[in-house]
């Protein structure tokens, strides 16, 4: 490892750290679709929509915090994309400088943002009325979940935005992405969908990140469901990491 | 010790079937100043690459400060500094800001004073705290050079570094060329105008579709056309020496 590693991180931490700080509207649009939700689904289709929960932004909690990063992942891929571009890459890779510090920036600030954007949501959510028994451990457990989420979501981005060749190709990965929590228990219980639907919500990793998320926000056992979720999150960083890589080294 | 900076020979490089370097060969050396002349697309960009160690060549070596580009690419990166051909610079940050940056990650000891002499030297001081985004192509290139700098590299790339540029701007990034070459500093330049290459170079390659097709002083390359013929013209003000005039005059009413 080369040894100005950390110093070199900590440069491109405060720089991409700045970046969020001077752009605060970007964690405001990303905040903005999943609030939308929460009201919609809250206020128009939640009376309708029967989950065995007293309230249902309870129910909604974790798919929208889903949301929210898939969402917010898109502007960590606009940003590599613009440094690629732009020719930041190439001054930074011409310096003597440890090289993957310029990615891990990116990937930490993506940590950073999420973690803000989250934290206003559910802070507005409080306001709608949700509330949860949850312990100090268990919310650092949900805390972890959506940190390995976010790692896992961010790398992919990772590939959008190395790889992209304009700037409509690095928005447009993330909408998928943003769709995946419908046809899971996000929004309703999976129960209720026709064999086919089920069959893939029910096997489809957000399903078992939202579970998990919610049994734990709502004090109960959460079971194998936290193991599934957790090797989804570490089984999706790992394999979208190793491509990333592959995409970042093979600039050369 | 030796006396070369940059030694190139055989040099080529393919992207997918398209071959861009068909054998390039040149020195360069210490303390002057190279420029390699050619239209766009002949491969002037792709050689600066290499030996900025942003790409590999396919075949032939490349040393750069004694350093092979490929095995000893880290020693490479510590002598050069490249420019590349859109100024490089953080738009979100500000002047001060993005020489800091680059004074850090050179690991220098005071990296406020380093930036605080840059923007001294480029005229960037009373725009030093503003973002990047609202500096005029001029200024932004002049911070963009300012940053290569920064560390005092052996050697200079500079990638085209006036094109898009207006005529005042480009008058000011070749004085700081010259200085730079007076200094002591190896610069190599590509660009697309004679012109520049006529007044800044001490040596000129001219590449064509991949191949190096003469080299040498300017001397040198003049040598290799017929003998100039006296005639007697009127010589009338080229526009740029109108423009150069004009704005010179109305600054000195602004002076005043």
């Amino acid at each position: 490892m080369n040894k100005h590693f950390f110093s070199d991180m900590g440069v491109m931490v405060g720089r991409s750290m700045r970046h969020i700080s001077r752009s605060m509207d970007t964690i405001i649009t990303v905040t903005i679709t999943p609030i939308a939700l929460l009201l919609l689904f809250v206020y128009v289709f939640g009376g309708a929509i029967q989950t065995g929960t007293d309230h249902y932004v309870n129910y909604l909690m974790p798919g929208i915090l889903l949301i929210a990063v898939a969402s917010g992942i898109s502007y960590t891929a606009y940003r590599l994309f613009l440094d690629k571009s732009k020719g930041i890459f190439e001054r930074f890779h011409s310096m003597p400088i440890a090289r993957s510090t310029v990615l891990w920036g990116h990937v930490l600030t993506s940590l950073v943002s999420n973690a803000l954007s989250v934290i206003i949501i559910i802070f507005v959510a409080l306001i709608m009325g949700f509330r949860s028994s949850a312990g100090v451990l268990s919310w650092l457990a949900v805390a972890g979940i959506i940190a390995l989420f976010t790692l896992a979501l961010t790398w992919m981005a990772a590939i959008a935005g190395l790889s992209a060749k304009s700037v409509d190709g690095v928005s447009a990965f993330s909408y998928p992405l943003i769709f995946l929590p419908f046809i899971s228990s996000a929004f309703v219980p999976t129960e209720s969908m026709p064999w086919a639907v089920r069959a893939f919500a029910e096997n489809q990793p957000v399903t078992s990140i939202v579970e998990s998320i919610r049994a734990l926000l709502s004090n109960q056992p959460v079971g194998n469901e936290i193991w599934i979720a957790l090797a989804w999150c570490v089984g999706i960083m790992i394999v979208a990491y190793f491509f990333a890589m592959r995409v970042y080294k093979a600039r050369r | 010790m030796q006396n070369q900076s940059i030694q190139v020979k055989g040099l080529q490089k393919s992207y997918k079937k398209l071959q861009v370097l068909k054998g390039v060969d040149f020195e360069v050396e210490k303390g002057t100043i190279f420029a390699l002349l050619g239209s766009n697309g002949a491969g002037k960009t792709t050689v600066v690459k290499i030996l900025s160690t942003l790409l590999k060549p396919d075949g032939g070596t490349a040393t750069v400060n004694g350093f092979e580009v490929v095995s000893k690419s880290e020693n490479v990166r510590k002598s050069i500094s490249l420019t590349g051909q859109f100024a490089a610079v953080d738009e979100v940050l500000t002047g001060r800001e993005n020489l800091i940056m680059i004074a850090r990650l050179r690991h220098l000891e005071q990296p406020r004073q380093v930036a605080d002499e840059l923007l001294q030297r480029f005229g960037l001081t009373g725009a030093a705290d503003r973002r990047a985004s609202t500096y005029s192509g001029g200024m932004r290139r002049r911070l963009d050079i300012a940053m290569s700098l920064i560390g005092k590299p052996q050697i200079i790339f500079l990638d085209e570094p006036t094109t898009g540029l207006d005529p005042e701007a480009r008058i000011e990034v070749w004085k700081v060329v010259k200085e730079l070459a007076d200094s002591g500093t190896t610069v190599f330049l590509t660009t697309q105008y004679l012109e520049e290459a006529e007044q800044l170079a001490d040596r000129i390659a001219i590449l064509h579709e991949g191949r190096l097709i003469a080299s040498g002083t300017l001397e040198k390359l003049k040598k290799l056309f017929p003998p100039a013929k006296v005639e007697y013209v009127e010589k009338q003000p080229s526009l740029e020496e109108i423009f150069l005039t004009i704005i010179n005059k109305k600054e000195e009413t602004k002076d005043e």
